[in-house]
Parts: structure tokens; sequence; C-alpha cells
């Protein structure tokens, strides 16, 4: 086995833009439920929405890449309020069963042979990324080990994290967070207080969900392609998982967690393909290798939730299942 | 003459204000000198059973009114119905001269109206300080388009904690104000719910229960705090079981039974009323069982009362307890 082989593809995972749109995404979830108190079941639907939004404004209607960008994040606002406007006024279980569905509404929707000249039915759309990378600033060659794209999609998807990271921030040791997290608590006593529970939660909802779009463009612009596969309930999970496993009500949490998902999914891969190719692992083929990561990882959920229910960086008084 | 007048009613004590509440009889329903709530004809039904129904009530300013009744008498739904909490199937009801019909709850609240709940309500995962800061009103960091910049609302921050640090030194939760609410105890949580309502620099103050569950030392403090709120110039409702609190600071009773109003007046003229004793308070009211001249007075009572059997050949086991109580405080 080639241990540094692993390594260095494991550390490869830590800055991939995949990492970085698991992470925005699992910091609009942390928004959401760590900090409001909304179950959102259906982020991968606003991540959905925000990859659409893009590639159909660039390619059906030749959107430059700002417009593109504008009108997908216009599209998860307005996918925010038809989610929340019917069920914010409800108990939080509500709004999990509703952003569930929808998401798959989302999904299906692009599915829809009928659609598929501007969706591209199952297969998705591929070749919008052109009016990206027209703005890479880095002339070709290699940085880092990477060519000028890769390093470019890389820059901007990690700087968007920061940038994120840093407004959440500033937003949540804001009053506005303050009544935010009081809502997480006990909506009833905020609003006796004389604060607009509705409002602020729509509008926790729809920062969530911008969040989860921009995630949404970071996961497709390196692929340069959008499939409705990609968007499935399970992509919401892994979210999940990256939240809980970074710490729900945190900044970084979502961040660090999105990192430990994909060097644990990385490694594990690794090193499983390593022992069945050298022989060591005979019972086990490389298909069910792959399957057996994702066993691993609830593995390390679970342990987690037992022995660090908080996450890595939760504070442990904070914790919301206490 | 008219400027004179107005620093005559600015000028009133509302502690030792002893004109009278209502105008004329204090009978259920009376129309009050200087009502702050009126509701007319207000019903709530759950299934059939009338919760709440309401015929006429006033809700006096600057006078602090207790609502007493037994369990389930209505007296929570009718909270919840003041503040829209919950809306009622009839009626009309008004906060200083504006309805309240189709008013959201946080509504009521930012016109002056603040309840607390009989299940308290505090912020666990916050800390005291931060439960305190939620209340105030006016921080425009609250607001989503100035949240962002520090600047806009760090004064007005600084303000809201000097605020929160007076009522919490008052409601002896200063020491704690750094802690989890989560850790702290019933009482002290009813507490801190106390003081963040008072945080919104309410008009009236509507307290479900306040007292249950605070230690006896502690109730006595609260008693004066909730006496202090007249003197700035606050209305005070509230529900309470402890008759000798009612009793202590009370200026006015309202006994609701099966959802109306039975009885109203002076806590010492209500608590004679034969129609609450029966329906609520119990015949022995009176007595204070915490002290050794209570039981003589309630053994006294026992043995002129025809229906018990102290004092007679029947009483058996009860007439030794009385008697080893009496020795105990001897």
């Amino acid at each position: 086995m080639d241990f540094g082989f692993i390594l260095s593809s494991a550390l490869g995972e830590l800055f991939s833009p995949t990492t970085a749109a698991y992470a925005l995404a699992a910091l609009g979830l942390a928004v959401h439920f760590g900090y409001s108190g909304l179950l959102n079941f259906g982020q991968a639907g606003f991540m959905a929405v925000g990859a659409y939004g893009f590639a159909i404004s660039t390619l059906t209607f030749d959107a430059p890449f700002f417009l593109a960008l504008i009108i997908s994040i216009l599209c998860s606002v307005i996918f925010a309020f038809i989610l929340g406007i019917p069920t914010l006024r409800l108990r939080a279980d509500y709004l999990a069963i509703v952003t569930i569905a929808a998401a798959e509404i989302v999904r299906y929707v692009v599915t829809t042979n009928q659609l598929t000249s501007v969706t591209g039915s199952a297969n998705g759309l591929a070749a919008f990324e052109n009016t990206f990378y027209a703005m890479n600033p880095f002339p070709e060659g290699s940085y880092m080990g990477m060519n000028n794209r890769d390093f470019f999609i890389r820059v901007v998807g990690w700087g968007l994290v920061i940038v994120c990271c840093v407004l959440v921030w500033l937003l949540m040791r804001s009053p506005w967070g303050r009544v935010l997290k009081g809502i997480r608590e006990d909506e009833n006593a905020v609003r006796s207080l004389g604060k607009n529970v509705y409002a602020y939660k729509m509008q926790a909802l729809v920062i969530g969900g911008v969040l989860g779009a921009l995630a949404g463009m970071i996961f497709t612009l390196p692929r340069g392609a959008v499939q409705p596969s990609n968007y499935g309930t399970e992509l919401t999970f892994f979210l999940w998982t990256c939240l809980l496993l970074g710490g729900m009500a945190t900044v970084l949490g979502p961040v660090i967690g999105a990192m430990i998902f994909w060097v644990v999914l990385s490694l594990t891969q690794s090193l499983l393909y390593g022992l069945i190719e050298s022989g060591a692992v005979t019972w086990l083929t490389t298909v069910q290798a792959g399957q057996l990561r994702y066993i691993l990882v609830g593995v390390a959920l679970m342990l987690l939730m037992i022995f660090r229910p908080q996450g890595v960086f939760g504070n442990k008084k904070e914790l919301a299942f206490a | 003459m008219s400027e004179t007048n107005q620093n005559n009613t600015e000028n009133i004590d509302y502690m030792t204000d002893s004109r009278p509440i209502a105008v004329g009889e204090n009978t259920p329903g009376c129309k009050k000198r200087d009502p702050i709530v009126v509701a007319e004809d207000v019903t709530r039904s759950f299934g059939g059973i009338n919760a709440v129904d309401v015929e006429y009530l006033e809700i006096p300013r600057h006078k602090i009114t207790a609502l007493i009744g037994p369990n389930g008498a209505g007296k929570t739904t009718l909270f919840n119905l003041l503040t829209g909490f919950d809306t009622p199937n009839t009626g009309k009801w008004q906060f200083e001269g504006s309805s309240l019909a189709g008013v959201s709850s946080y509504k009521v609240a930012r016109m002056g109206m603040v309840r607390t709940f009989q299940l308290t309500k505090v912020m666990g995962k916050l800390t005291v300080m931060e439960n305190m800061r939620l209340g105030a009103a006016d921080q425009p960091g609250e607001r989503l388009s100035k949240a962002l910049f520090k600047g806009m609302w760090g004064g007005r921050e600084k303000e809201i904690t000097a605020q929160a640090n007076v009522l919490l030194e008052k409601f002896k939760l200063d020491a704690k104000k750094d802690d989890y609410a989560a850790s702290l105890s019933g009482g002290q949580r009813k507490l801190l719910e106390m003081a963040r309502s008072l945080m919104v620099k309410p008009k009236l103050v509507m307290l479900d229960e306040p007292m249950a569950g605070v230690n006896p030392a502690l109730t006595q403090s609260l008693l004066d705090h909730i006496k202090n709120l007249k003197a700035e110039g606050m209305t005070v409702l509230f529900v309470e079981h402890d008759m000798n609190m009612v009793r202590h600071i009370a200026d006015w009773v309202v006994v609701m039974a099966e959802g109306k109003v039975v009885a109203e007046g002076p806590p010492g003229e209500v608590m004679k009323n034969p129609a609450v004793i029966d329906a609520y308070l119990g015949a022995h009211h009176d007595v204070d069982l915490g002290d050794a001249e209570g039981i003589k007075v309630l053994e006294a009572e026992l043995e002129a009362d025809e229906e018990s059997v102290v004092g007679t050949e029947d009483a058996g086991i009860l007439s030794e307890i009385v008697e080893t109580k009496k020795e105990d405080g001897q």
C-alpha cells in the first residue's frame, strides 16, 4: 500500500471544491437548525435550486455570470418563501416534512421529460461553467500541483466559505442572532417579549437557503455538469452529518465537519482498496468497500453522538439535545 | 387650570392612592374609575366546553389586581386571550382604548402588555444576561439590516445591559448572570422570567402564578418588588393560589369560576363573600397553618363548627395531632 498516496489524496479532499460546497450548505443548516431551531431536511433542494438556477439562466437565457448568480440566489429566496409561508407558523416538525418533500419535488421536476429542453432531464445540463472560468485571473501553469482552473475554483469556493462564515458569525453575535437563539429555545416566550417570531424565522430560512444555493453552485461548477441524481435526500443527510460532526450552533463546526466527513471517506476508501488489492482482505470486493465507507461514517457519527454529542466544536452546555 | 390638573394626576403616589377603584358597587363586571383593560362578552370554548365566558371585565390602572379561582376556572385561558396567544370565539377587548381584536401577540407585547407563563419559559441555552437582554425593546441590532454593524447597536446594548444589571440585582440573580438559564432552579427561573418581562418596560404586567415554587424568604422580597412596580406606574394583573400573597399585595381581586367572573372587589371584602368561600377558598382559608397561633385558631374554629368532629368524642387521632402541635408551639 502506498501510504503517501493515501495521505495526499485525503489531504486533497480537505480543500476540494466539493468540501467547500458541503461546508457552505452545512453552514446554512447551522443557521437553520443550530441557531433558529428550524428543522430543514431539504437543504439538497436549496442546492439544486441554486445549481439549476445558475445553469438554466446561463444556457437558456445566455445570462452573464453575475446575472446568473443573482437569478440563482433569487430563486432560492423564492423557494424559501414558498416553504416558509405555510409552515413557519406551525410547529417545527411540519417544516421538516415540507422541506424533505419540496426537495424531492424539485428533483422530480427537473427530471421530467417534458422539460428536457430546459433542464436536460435525467442527464442534466453541462457546459455552463465557461462564463465562470472566463474570469479566471490566474494564467495557465501549476499552482501547488493544480492547474489554473482547479486552483481558481478552490480560491473562489473557500473564499466564499470564509466570507460567509464571517457574515454568519457577525449576525449571530448581534441582537438579531440573540432573538434567533431565543426562538430556538422557546418561540412563545420570545413572542411575549414583543418580537415578530415569524419574520425572524423567515429571515433565517432565507439566509440558510441562500447559503445552500451558493453551495449548489460551488458544487456544480468544477464538475461542469448538474445532474438531478446528485441532489437526492442522501445529500441532505450527508450535510446533516457534517453539521453534527462539527457542532450545530457554531460557525466553524460545519466547515470542520465537512472536512472531517470527506477526509474520513477518502481515508477509509483508500485504506480498504489498498487492503483488498494487497490481498489482505479477501472477503470484500471494491464495490462493497465503497458502501462500507458510509457504514463507517455512520458508526463514527453514532460514537460521536454517544461520547461527544455537542460535536467537535460545540459547547456542551449549549447542547440542543439536552 | 388644566395644567395644574395634569400635574395633580402625575403627582399621585400610586402606592398610597386610596380613591375607590370601582365606580359604584363592587359587583362582578363593575365599571372602574380608570380601566386599562376592558373585556366585553369574551368567550372561548374548547369543543363544547366554555373555558372562558366573561360578560364584562375591567382591570383598574395603576393597581395590583389578583385573578383567583379554582383549577380549570379559565384564568390562564383569559390571559392567553387578552395577550393574543389565543383568539376568542366572540367578544371585544381593548387595552388603553385600542381594540386588540386580531392583533398578534408580539404586537400586544409592544403596546405594553407583557405576560409571563405558568410553565416558566426561559431560554435554557442562553445565559441569564442574554435572557434579560432579549427582553429589551428598541434594540436596532435586532433588525437584520443593522445587525452586521456593531456601531449601530453597541450603544443601546450598553444601556440594556445596565438596565438588566439593576433588575438582576433586585431579583437576586446578579451572581448567576453568566450562567446558562438551564442551570437555574425552578424558582430562580420564575424570577428570571419576571425580571425579563420587566425589561420590556411594560405598562401592564401579567404574571401567571409568580410565586409557585419560590421559597418563603424570597416570596417576601418579591412581594415588595411587585408592590414597587405600582410605584413605578405599572399595572399588575396576576394569577395566584397563595391567598396570603393575594391578601398582602392585591388592591383588587377578581374571582373566576367555570369561565365566568363570579365576584370582584377589594381582597378583604371578596374573601368574606360566601360564594367565593364555597367555590374556592374553603371555610378555613384565613387561618395560617404555618404558626402555632394558627393551629389554635383552627382548633377553636373547628370545635365551634358543627360539621367538624374536632372537640367531639369521634375526634380520635385528630385531637392528638392538634394537641401535639399545640405543645410544640409552646
